[in-house]
C-alpha cells in the first residue's frame, strides 16, 4: 500500500484536504479524489492543456503539477466559475457564440480565457490568441472561440457599468 | 416555407453542461469496486507469437484478471467482407502497437507493472513499410490466414473503373496535363482519448459505455466477438470528445473492458494514453496519385485518369470503401466526359488507417484541383473561371451514375471570388502573397449501409409527456457537431415546443431507436429526416385534437412558444400542456416513431452504390497565403470559405462546421504529417511531436453559407461536416504557386520542399 499525504489548499472557494499518494498530480488530486470531472486529460504530459487550471489565478496544466505543489494555494477548476446557476461571462459567451463543439478542450480553454480577461479586460485578438495557445482544439479552428473572448468581454463590461448604476 | 425556429442562432442543447464541466464523457464515469485496465503492446511491426506467459502478472497482488488474444478469436471489422482484426492479437503482431494481452488491476499503476510480467514470446518477422514494396512482396504476407491470401497478397482491395472512352480523351484533346501528387498520412488526434468502460449486471446484462461515434456498430460487434446475444448487451455513448471519424468503428479496449468485466465480475475501465490513440489511428491513408487531365481550347475538361496507391496499415478498417471512394467521389462540382481510376489499397506493417473527415477523397481532391489549375495557367484561362466553365449543374447525372440534386457550386464560387477581392487581387499581388481556389463536392450520406439489409439507416421516438415535456430518443451519436441540438430544433419546430421543455436521449442501445452513427456526413440529412417525420405525426394528432375541442379545422390551428393557436384569432390560445392532455384523451398515449430509408441510389454496376448519396455538398476555398522566400515558410493568412449546406437548419453549428473543416485542412496543408521511423515505430506518439495549429497558427477563416435546398432533405438541408475540409488543401498549394511560381504537389507544404522549388525556380 503506498502512503497517502495530505495536502490542504482552497478549492473553489472552499478549503479541502486530499489524501493521495505523494507522486499524484494535481490532475489526479482533482478527478479522482475530489470528483471533480470537469478538469480533463487529454495528453497527461503538458502538450494539450485541457487539464489547464488556476492557481492562484495563474492558468497551470494540472497533469504536470504536483498535488503536492498545490498545497496553501488557491485553485480554481471550471466547476468554481461563475455561481450556482450563474454562467461566469467567459462560460456563458462561450456557449452563446458555438464556441463549444466537443467540450473536451474547453474547461481549460475558458479558464485560460478568464485568467487573461482578469488581468487584461479589454484584451486585443492577438492577446486572445497567446494567452490560449498552449489550449489545443481539434473541432472549432479556433475562429468561434476568439469571437466567445470578445463577447465575453462585452458582456463583462456590461455587467460592470450595470454595476456602477446601481452603485 | 417559413420557420421560426429553424435558421435561427441557437444554443445547443448542452451547451450549459459543457460550459460548466458537467458533460460526463466516458471518463468521468466510476463505479464502485472498478477496475482499471492495460493493453501489452507489441514492440514489433511484424511478429509471430509464439507463447504467452501471464502467471507472474496474474500473481501480482491487485490484479484480478488477464486476458490474451486466443480467448476472443473471432475476426472483426467494420465493414463485413473485410473483417481481419481480433481483439487482442492471438496468432501475429501486424504493427508497433498491435494489442497482444490486457489486463484489469486495482489501478492504473498496477496495471501497468502487470504488463511488465507478461512474458511474450515473438518470432520477428520482416516488416513491410512501404506499400509498393508490400504489393511485389507475395512471399511475405500481413495476413497470412486469409484464405485467400495466396491470390490476394498484400492487397485490401482494388477498385479499376472506365467510363466511357477516356483513352480518345487523352489523346485527342488540346491540351493534357499530367503529373504525379502524394498526400501524407495525418490523423485525427481528437482531445479526447479514446475510453470504455463495460459492467455486467445482475442479471447478466453487459453495459458498456464508450467514445465511440458508431453506437449501433459497436453493439453488433461485442455479440459477435464475445459470443452473447445482443439483447444482453446494452451499449451507451456518453458525452464524445471529438471523433471526426477516429471513432467510428471497434477497437480493442471496447472488447477487452467486457471480456476483462466478464472474468472477474467488477466493472473494468480502460483509458487510452495519448500514445495509444497514435497507435489506434484510422486516420488518412497516404495516397500515391497519378493524375491525368484533358481538356478542349476553352478550358472545359474532356477526361480524367487517375491510378492511385493507398497506404492501408496493418488491417482493412473501411478500407473496401476507401478505394471506392478514392474515385467515386471525384466526378462533381465539375462535368467529367470520361472518367477512369484505378485505385489500390495495400496493407502495410503500420497503425491501421480509415475514414478521417473526408474519407478517401481528400487526398484525390487534392491531385485533382491542383492539376486543374494547371490546366488553367497552361490555357491562361482564371482559375475561377475555369471552374465555372465545367461546372456540372443541378439535377443532374455524374459519369458513375451518382444523382446529383441541388447544386449551389456556382453561389460558391461567387461568393468567394468577391470576399476574397479575387478580380482585383489574383496574380497581381506583390510576390511572396498569392491567391489560390479549389471546389469539391461531398456526400450527404450514403445510400448503402454499412451491412446489407433492408431497414431503415435512422430512426426517431417522439413521446408527449402530459407535463408539456417533449422526450426525443435516438440512437444517433453526437460527437460534438450538435446531432442532438438538431433533434431539439427540429422538434421545437416542428410542435412549436419551447426549447428548455424538451429532452433530448441518444445513443443508448436500451433507450433509443437505431441510427447508424456519426459518419459520411449522414445526420442531419437521415436524423433530420426521420425527426420531421415523427414530429409531423404528433403535430398532426394535436392539432386535430385542438380544432376540435375549438369546432376549427385543423388547419386553423397552429403550434408556436409553447401555445396552440387559432390562427384566424390569435387572442384565442392554450399552453401545449393542455392542447397534448385533449390529443392524449383523443388518440392515446402519445408517442410516434419516424424512419429515413435509404432509397435505390447509384450506379448500375458493382461497386456503384459507394458514393451514391441522396444529396450531395458543394464548396469552394479561395486561400491567401504568405511565402517567406528566405526560409520557405508558408503562412495560411486567409481562407474564404463557402459551402452549400441545402439549407443552414442552425447556422451557428453549420458555420462552426465550416470553420473546423477549413481549419483541419490547413492544418494537413501546413504541418501535419504521421510518420514512422524505419522499424515501423511511430515517430513522436504525442502533441508535441504530432504538430496541430494552436491558436497563433489558424488562418483567419471566414464562413460563407450557401443555401440551395435539396428536396430531398429536412427543410433542404445537406451536409456540412466534412465537405468544406477538401478544397482547403489544394488552395492553398494553388496560392503558393499565385504567390511565388512554385507547385507542391505534397503535402505538408513544408519549408524544405517549398525552398526546393525555389531554388531549381532559379536555375
Amino acid at each position: 500500500m503506498v502512503t497517502k499525504t495530505i495536502v490542504a489548499f482552497e478549492l473553489n472557494g472552499d478549503p479541502v484536504e486530499v489524501a493521495a499518494p505523494a507522486h499524484w498530480t494535481l490532475l489526479e488530486g482533482l478527478r479522482y479524489e475530489q470528483r471533480l470531472t470537469g478538469t480533463k486529460q487529454g495528453c497527461d504530459k503538458g502538450d494539450c492543456g485541457a487539464c489547464t487550471v488556476l492557481v492562484d489565478g495563474e492558468p497551470k496544466l494540472s497533469c504536470l503539477t504536483l498535488l503536492v505543489a498545490a498545497r496553501g494555494r488557491r485553485v480554481t477548476t471550471i466547476e468554481g466559475l461563475g455561481a450556482a446557476g450563474v454562467l461566469d461571462p467567459v462560460q456563458d459567451a462561450f456557449d452563446e457564440c458555438g464556441a463549444l463543439q466537443c467540450g473536451f478542450c474547453q474547461s481549460g480553454m475558458m479558464l485560460s480565457a478568464r485568467a487573461l480577461l482578469d488581468e487584461k479586460p479589454d484584451a486585443t485578438l492577438e492577446d486572445t490568441k497567446l494567452a490560449l495557445s498552449g489550449n489545443l482544439c481539434r473541432c472549432t479552428g479556433y475562429t468561434k472561440i476568439f469571437e466567445a473572448v470578445e463577447r465575453a468581454q462585452s458582456l463583462q463590461r456590461e455587467a460592470n457599468a450595470a454595476t456602477k448604476k446601481t452603485g | 416555407m417559413s420557420t421560426h425556429v429553424i435558421g435561427t442562432r441557437l444554443r445547443k442543447v448542452e451547451g450549459a453542461a459543457k460550459a460548466t464541466g458537467r458533460a460526463i464523457y466516458a471518463d468521468d464515469i466510476q463505479l464502485p469496486r472498478m477496475l482499471h485496465a492495460k493493453i501489452l503492446r507489441s514492440p514489433h511491426a511484424h511478429a509471430r507469437i509464439l507463447h504467452i506467459d501471464s502467471k507472474d502478472a496474474e500473481a501480482l497482488p491487485g490484479v484480478f484478471g488477464v486476458v490474451v488474444g486466443t480467448e476472443m478469436p473471432t475476426r472483426y471489422g467494420i465493414i463485413p467482407w473485410t473483417q481481419d482484426e481480433q481483439a487482442l492479437a492471438a496468432d501475429k503482431a501486424r504493427y508497433v502497437g498491435d494489442g497482444i494481452a490486457a489486463v484489469a488491476a486495482v489501478d492504473e499503476d498496477t496495471a501497468n507493472l502487470a504488463l511488465q510480467k507478461i512474458h511474450v514470446k515473438y518470432e520477428v518477422l520482416e516488416a513491410l513499410l512501404d506499400p509498393e514494396e508490400a504489393l511485389t512482396r507475395n512471399d511475405l504476407l500481413i495476413h497470412d490466414w486469409h484464405p485467400k491470401a495466396a491470390q490476394k497478397g498484400n492487397i485490401t482491395k482494388q477498385v479499376d473503373l472506365s467510363f466511357g472512352d477516356i483513352d480518345g480523351a487523352l489523346s485527342g484533346s488540346e491540351v493534357v496535363v499530367e503529373g504525379d501528387y502524394f498526400f501524407e498520412g495525418t490523423t485525427h488526434t481528437p482531445i479526447e482519448p479514446h475510453c470504455a468502460v463495460a459492467q455486467i449486471d445482475e442479471r447478466g446484462v453487459l453495459t458498456v459505455w464508450s467514445a465511440t461515434q458508431v453506437p449501433h456498430y459497436l453493439h453488433r460487434e461485442l455479440a459477435r466477438v464475445l459470443e452473447i446475444p445482443s439483447g444482453k448487451i446494452r451499449v451507451i455513448q456518453p458525452t464524445v470528445g471529438g471523433g471526426f471519424g477516429g471513432k467510428s468503428e471497434p477497437f480493442d479496449l471496447e472488447f477487452v473492458v467486457a471480456k476483462l468485466a466478464q472474468k472477474t465480475g467488477r466493472p473494468v475501465k480502460l483509458l487510452y494514453t495519448r500514445e495509444e490513440v497514435f497507435y489506434a489511428h484510422r486516420g488518412r491513408h497516404p495516397m500515391k496519385m497519378h493524375f491525368a487531365t484533358a481538356a478542349n481550347a476553352q478550358g472545359e475538361i474532356t477526361g480524367v485518369r487517375s491510378k492511385i496507391l493507398i497506404d492501408g496499415g496493418a488491417y482493412a478498417s473501411f478500407g473496401l470503401v476507401t478505394a471506392y471512394y478514392a474515385g467515386q467521389l471525384l466526378t462533381g462540382p465539375y462535368r467529367f466526359p470520361t472518367y477512369a481510376f484505378d485505385a489500390t489499397r495495400v496493407y502495410t506493417n503500420k497503425p491501421c488507417c480509415g475514414p478521417k473527415r473526408g474519407h478517401g477523397s481528400v487526398q484525390p481532391r487534392f491531385g485533382f484541383e491542383v492539376q486543374l489549375d494547371e490546366v488553367a495557367e497552361k490555357l491562361g484561362i482564371d482559375p475561377i473561371e475555369i471552374r465555372r466553365r465545367n461546372f456540372i449543374g443541378d439535377f443532374v447525372e455524374t459519369v458513375n451514375g451518382q444523382q446529383i440534386g441541388s447544386n449551389g457550386f456556382l453561389q460558391c464560387l461567387d461568393a468567394v471570388e468577391k470576399a476574397s477581392g479575387w478580380k482585383s487581387r489574383f496574380g497581381q499581388l506583390p510576390r511572396g502573397r498569392g491567391l489560390g481556389v479549389a471546389g469539391s463536392m461531398y456526400i450527404s450520406g450514403t445510400a448503402y449501409p454499412i451491412y446489407p439489409n433492408d431497414m431503415p439507416q435512422s430512426a426517431v421516438l417522439v413521446r408527449l409527456d402530459r407535463s408539456g415535456m417533449v422526450a426525443v430518443h435516438c440512437g444517433a451519436s453526437d460527437i460534438g457537431q450538435g446531432i442532438a441540438s438538431m433533434l431539439q430544433y427540429v422538434a421545437a419546430e416542428e410542435l412549436g415546443v419551447a426549447l428548455d421543455h424538451i429532452r433530448v436521449f441518444t445513443s443508448d442501445t436500451d433507450l433509443t431507436p437505431v441510427d447508424l452513427g456519426a459518419y459520411s456526413s449522414r445526420g442531419t440529412f437521415m436524423v433530420g429526416n426521420a425527426a420531421v417525420e415523427a414530429c409531423r405525426k404528433l403535430r398532426t394528432q394535436i392539432l386535430e385534437a385542438v380544432a376540435e375541442s375549438w369546432s376549427v379545422g385543423p388547419k386553423e390551428v397552429g403550434l408556436a412558444d409553447g401555445r396552440a393557436f387559432y390562427l384566424r384569432d390569435t387572442e384565442r390560445s392554450l399552453p401545449l400542456a393542455e392542447a397534448f392532455h385533449l390529443t392524449e384523451a383523443k388518440f392515446g398515449s402519445l408517442a410516434a416513431t419516424g424512419a429515413y430509408r435509404t432509397e435505390k441510389l447509384g450506379g448500375d454496376y458493382r461497386g456503384g452504390t459507394i458514393g451514391a448519396s441522396p444529396a450531395y455538398s458543394f464548396t469552394a476555398h479561395v486561400a491567401e497565403v504568405s511565402v517567406d522566400e528566405e526560409t520557405g515558410f508558408v503562412s495560411v493568412e486567409r481562407l474564404w470559405v463557402a459551402h452549400d449546406c441545402g439549407k443552414a437548419l442552425a447556422p451557428v453549428l453549420v458555420e462552426g462546421q465550416i470553420e473546423g473543416s477549413a481549419y483541419m485542412g490547413a492544418a494537413e496543408a501546413q504541418m501535419e504529417s504521421h510518420l514512422f521511423h524505419a522499424s515501423g515505430l511511430h515517430r513522436g506518439p504525442n502533441l508535441l511531436d504530432y504538430k496541430t495549429p494552436t491558436s497563433m497558427d489558424v488562418p483567419d477563416i471566414q464562413a460563407l453559407i450557401v443555401e440551395a435546398p435539396d428536396p430531398k432533405g429536412p427543410y433542404g438541408a445537406k451536409e456540412a461536416g466534412e465537405g468544406p475540409l477538401h478544397p482547403a488543401i489544394p488552395a492553398i498549394s494553388n496560392a503558393i504557386f499565385d504567390a511565388v511560381g512554385v507547385r507542391l504537389r505534397k503535402t505538408p507544404f513544408s519549408p524544405a520542399d517549398v525552398l526546393a522549388g525555389l531554388i531549381a525556380q532559379r536555375g
